[in-house]
C-alpha cells in the first residue's frame, strides 16, 4: 500500500505542471493515477479560511444576538468588547487570504484558476454541469472524474462562496467603516457600500443573511467533499490536506 | 443696503454682550475653535442678512415645533424673525394672495440669494394633487422657488428621505426633495431634526455658506457619528450588559438597550451628544432604544424593538428566520441524500458482488 502511495506520488510529481489536456475535461485514467492539484498556498488559503469563518460565523452570530447579560460593574467585563474583535481579526484575515488566493489565480497551475472563471461559455461545461446534477439525483451510475472541481461545484464555488465572499467582504469592511469614523481607510475604500444598499441598518440585514448563505455553503460543501470522496472515484478530502489527487481505477 | 443680521439682533433688544454669547455658543456648537468666534461675530455684522424661505410639504409641522423650542432662545429668535419677515405659511401672519406674493417679491428681490428650508416632500402621484397649495401642486411650487434659491435645506426626514408618508406602500408616492430637484440638498434628517441642529446649520449657512456635506448629504458636523459612538450606555454594550426586555434588572440599572431594538449603532445623528430640550435627555437617556428617525425609511426596517429586522421585501422575517430555516432544511435534506446515497451504494455493491459472484 505505502509502496503503491509512493509510486503514484512519483508518477504525479512527473506530471506536474501538466499538459494543457487535463484543465477541462475528463482524466485519462489509464494514464495518471495522481495528480498535484492543490498547491501549498491554495492549502494554506483554504485551511485559514476554515478557521476564519468558524469565528466569523460563532462571533458574527453573537453580535446580533448577543450572550445574556453580565452582572456586576461595566468596568469588570468587556465581553461584546471581545467578540467584536475576534470579529474583527477573523474578518480581516479572511479577507486577506482572499486577496491572496486572488493573486494565486493570477499566478498559480490552471486548476487554481478554475474557482473565479467558470468555463459557462463552454457546451462542455453545462454537459458535465448536468450531468453532475444527474449524478446528484441518483439518475447515474457512473460519476465522471476530474482533476479539479466537477462544473457544478465549480459553480457553487464561484456563486457562493466567490461572489458571497466578495459581498462579505464589502458590506463588513463598510460595517468596520462606521466605527472607525468618517474619513477612515475603511470609510474611503467602502463607505459608499451603506448608501447604495440603503442605509445601515440594511447592511446589517444583508450582512447577517450572507452569513448563513456561507453556513449553507459550509454545510453543502462539507457533506459532497465526504460523499464524493467515498462514493466517486477521486480523492477529496486528503486532496485538499496534501495537494494530490488520487484516481482509483 | 440690506440689514446685517447684527442689525436686525439689536432692533429687537438683544444687547453686545448677548450677541456675542450667541456667537460663542454657535462656535461650540458647530464644533469650531474659539478662533472662529470673530469670525462668526465679524460675519454676523457685516453680512446683509440673507432671507429664508420655509416651504410645507406633506409634513406633519414637528420640523418647526422642533425649531421654535431651540434651546438658545436667541437662536430661535433671530433666525424666526428673519423667517417670518419672508415666508412660512405655518407661523407667519399673512395668508391667502398676501402669502403667496412674498415668494415672487423674494424672488425678484434676492434671486439666488435666498436660503429655501423645505419642510415636508411632494406627491407626485395624480399629478401632485395630494398636496395642493395656493392653486399649484407643491410639486410646482418647491421646484420654481428651488429654481431662484441661492442654497436648499431639507428639513427633517420627510424632506430628506420620505419619511412616514414614503413608508410602504407609499400611496401618494411621496419623494425626497433631492429626486425632484436638480440642485444640491443640505439634508438634516430626524423626525423631527435636533432644534440646536437646525439653528446651527442655518447660522452657518449664512455665515460661511455651505457646510461640509457626507455622502448622503447631511452636513458632516453633526451627521459624522452614530447615536452608539457617543452613547453614555456604550461602556455596558462592550462589557455585555444588556436589557433584557423593559423593566428587568438591566433596564433598572441602565444597562445597554441593544437587545430591545435599540437603532443607536446603525443611526447617524447628534442626539447623544447635544441632547434634546435644552439638553436635558433623549430617548436612550429615558430607557427606551433609538428608533432610528434620522435613517433613510425608518419606518420599513420592521420592529422598532427588534435588533436583527425584518428582511424586506414580503413576510415579516428577519434575517436569521430565514438564514436558520434555511439550514435546517439544508441539514435535513443532506442528511437523507446521504442515507440514500448510502442504501443505494449498498445495494450497488451487492449488485457487483452478485454479478462477479455470477460470473
Amino acid at each position: 500500500m505505502a509502496s503503491a502511495r509512493s509510486e503514484a506520488l512519483r508518477q504525479a510529481k512527473a506530471l506536474d505542471g501538466a499538459p494543457e489536456h487535463h484543465v477541462e475535461g475528463l482524466v485519462d485514467h489509464s494514464m495518471m493515477r495522481a495528480v498535484y492539484v492543490y498547491e501549498a498556498p491554495v492549502r494554506l488559503w483554504h485551511w485559514v479560511t476554515v478557521v476564519a469563518m468558524i469565528f466569523l460565523f460563532a462571533t458574527g452570530y453573537l453580535i446580533g444576538k448577543p450572550l445574556p447579560a453580565v452582572g456586576g460593574e461595566a468596568s469588570d467585563h468587556y465581553v461584546m468588547g471581545y467578540i467584536r474583535m475576534i470579529h474583527f481579526i477573523a474578518g480581516y484575515v479572511f479577507a486577506i487570504a482572499f486577496v491572496g488566493r486572488v493573486y494565486w489565480w493570477i499566478v498559480g497551475n490552471t486548476w487554481a484558476k478554475e474557482l473565479f472563471a467558470p468555463a459557462i461559455f463552454s457546451g462542455k461545461f453545462w454537459g458535465g454541469f448536468f450531468h453532475q446534477v444527474k449524478w446528484y439525483l441518483f439518475l447515474t451510475k457512473e460519476p465522471r472524474s476530474y482533476v479539479a472541481h466537477n462544473p457544478l461545484a465549480t459553480l457553487a464555488m464561484f456563486l457562493m462562496f466567490g461572489l458571497v465572499g466578495l459581498f462579505m467582504i464589502f458590506t463588513g469592511f463598510a460595517l468596520y467603516s462606521e466605527g472607525l469614523g468618517q474619513g477612515s481607510w475603511a470609510d474611503r475604500m467602502f463607505g459608499w457600500v451603506i448608501p447604495l444598499l440603503g442605509q445601515s441598518q440594511d447592511v446589517h440585514t444583508y450582512h447577517r443573511l450572507g452569513m448563513w448563505i456561507m453556513l449553507l455553503f459550509a454545510m453543502i460543501h462539507i457533506y459532497m467533499a465526504f460523499r464524493e470522496d467515498i462514493l466517486s472515484k477521486q480523492s477529496i478530502v486528503s486532496t485538499m490536506v496534501n495537494g494530490y489527487r488520487y484516481f482509483k481505477d | 443696503m440690506a440689514d446685517t443680521f447684527y442689525d436686525v439682533m439689536r432692533r429687537q433688544g438683544i444687547t453686545r454682550r448677548s450677541f456675542l454669547k450667541f456667537c460663542s455658543l454657535t462656535a461650540t456648537s458647530l464644533g469650531l475653535g474659539p478662533a472662529f468666534v470673530p469670525k462668526i461675530v465679524h460675519a454676523m455684522e457685516t453680512k446683509p442678512r440673507t432671507p429664508v424661505v420655509w416651504l410645507h410639504g406633506l409634513e406633519c409641522t414637528c420640523c418647526t415645533e422642533a425649531f421654535i423650542r431651540s434651546a438658545h432662545p436667541l437662536v430661535s429668535d433671530v433666525v424666526l424673525s428673519m423667517i417670518s419677515l419672508d415666508y412660512d405659511d405655518t407661523i407667519m401672519a399673512a395668508a391667502g394672495y398676501q402669502a403667496e406674493e412674498i415668494l415672487e417679491q423674494t424672488i425678484e428681490k434676492y434671486d439666488g440669494q435666498f436660503v429655501l428650508a423645505c419642510e415636508g416632500n411632494p406627491p407626485l402621484n395624480e399629478d401632485g394633487m395630494y398636496c395642493f397649495q395656493g392653486g399649484i401642486p407643491y410639486l410646482e411650487k418647491l421646484r420654481h422657488m428651488a429654481d431662484h434659491a441661492g442654497a436648499i435645506i431639507a428639513w427633517g426626514s420627510c424632506a430628506s428621505w420620505g419619511c412616514v408618508q414614503a413608508a410602504k406602500p407609499n400611496p401618494t408616492r411621496a419623494t425626497p426633495i433631492h429626486k425632484v430637484l436638480n440642485k444640491p440638498v443640505i439634508k438634516v434628517p430626524g423626525c423631527p431634526p435636533i432644534p440646536e441642529v437646525m439653528t446651527g446649520v442655518v447660522t452657518y449657512l449664512l455665515t460661511f455658506g455651505m457646510p461640509e456635506l457626507d455622502r448622503q448629504g447631511r452636513p458632516k458636523m453633526f451627521y459624522s457619528q452614530r447615536i452608539h459612538d457617543k452613547c453614555y450606555r456604550r461602556p455596558h454594550f462592550d462589557a455585555g450588559q444588556f436589557v433584557e426586555k423593559f423593566d428587568d434588572e438591566g433596564a433598572r440599572k441602565g444597562y445597554c438597550l441593544y437587545k430591545v431594538g435599540c437603532k443607536g449603532p446603525t443611526t447617524y445623528n447628534a442626539c447623544s451628544t447635544t441632547r434634546w430640550n435644552e439638553a436635558v435627555s433623549f430617548p436612550i437617556g429615558s430607557g427606551h432604544g433609538c428608533i432610528g428617525c434620522s435613517e433613510d425609511a425608518f419606518w420599513d426596517k420592521g420592529s422598532f424593538y427588534d435588533r436583527v429586522t425584518d428582511v424586506q421585501p414580503g413576510i415579516e422575517s428577519t434575517a436569521d428566520r430565514v438564514g436558520g430555516t434555511l439550514a435546517a432544511v439544508t441539514g435535513a435534506a443532506i442528511a437523507a441524500h446521504a442515507a440514500v446515497s448510502a442504501i443505494k451504494r449498498a445495494r450497488d455493491t451487492k449488485g457487483a458482488h452478485t454479478e462477479k459472484g455470477g460470473a
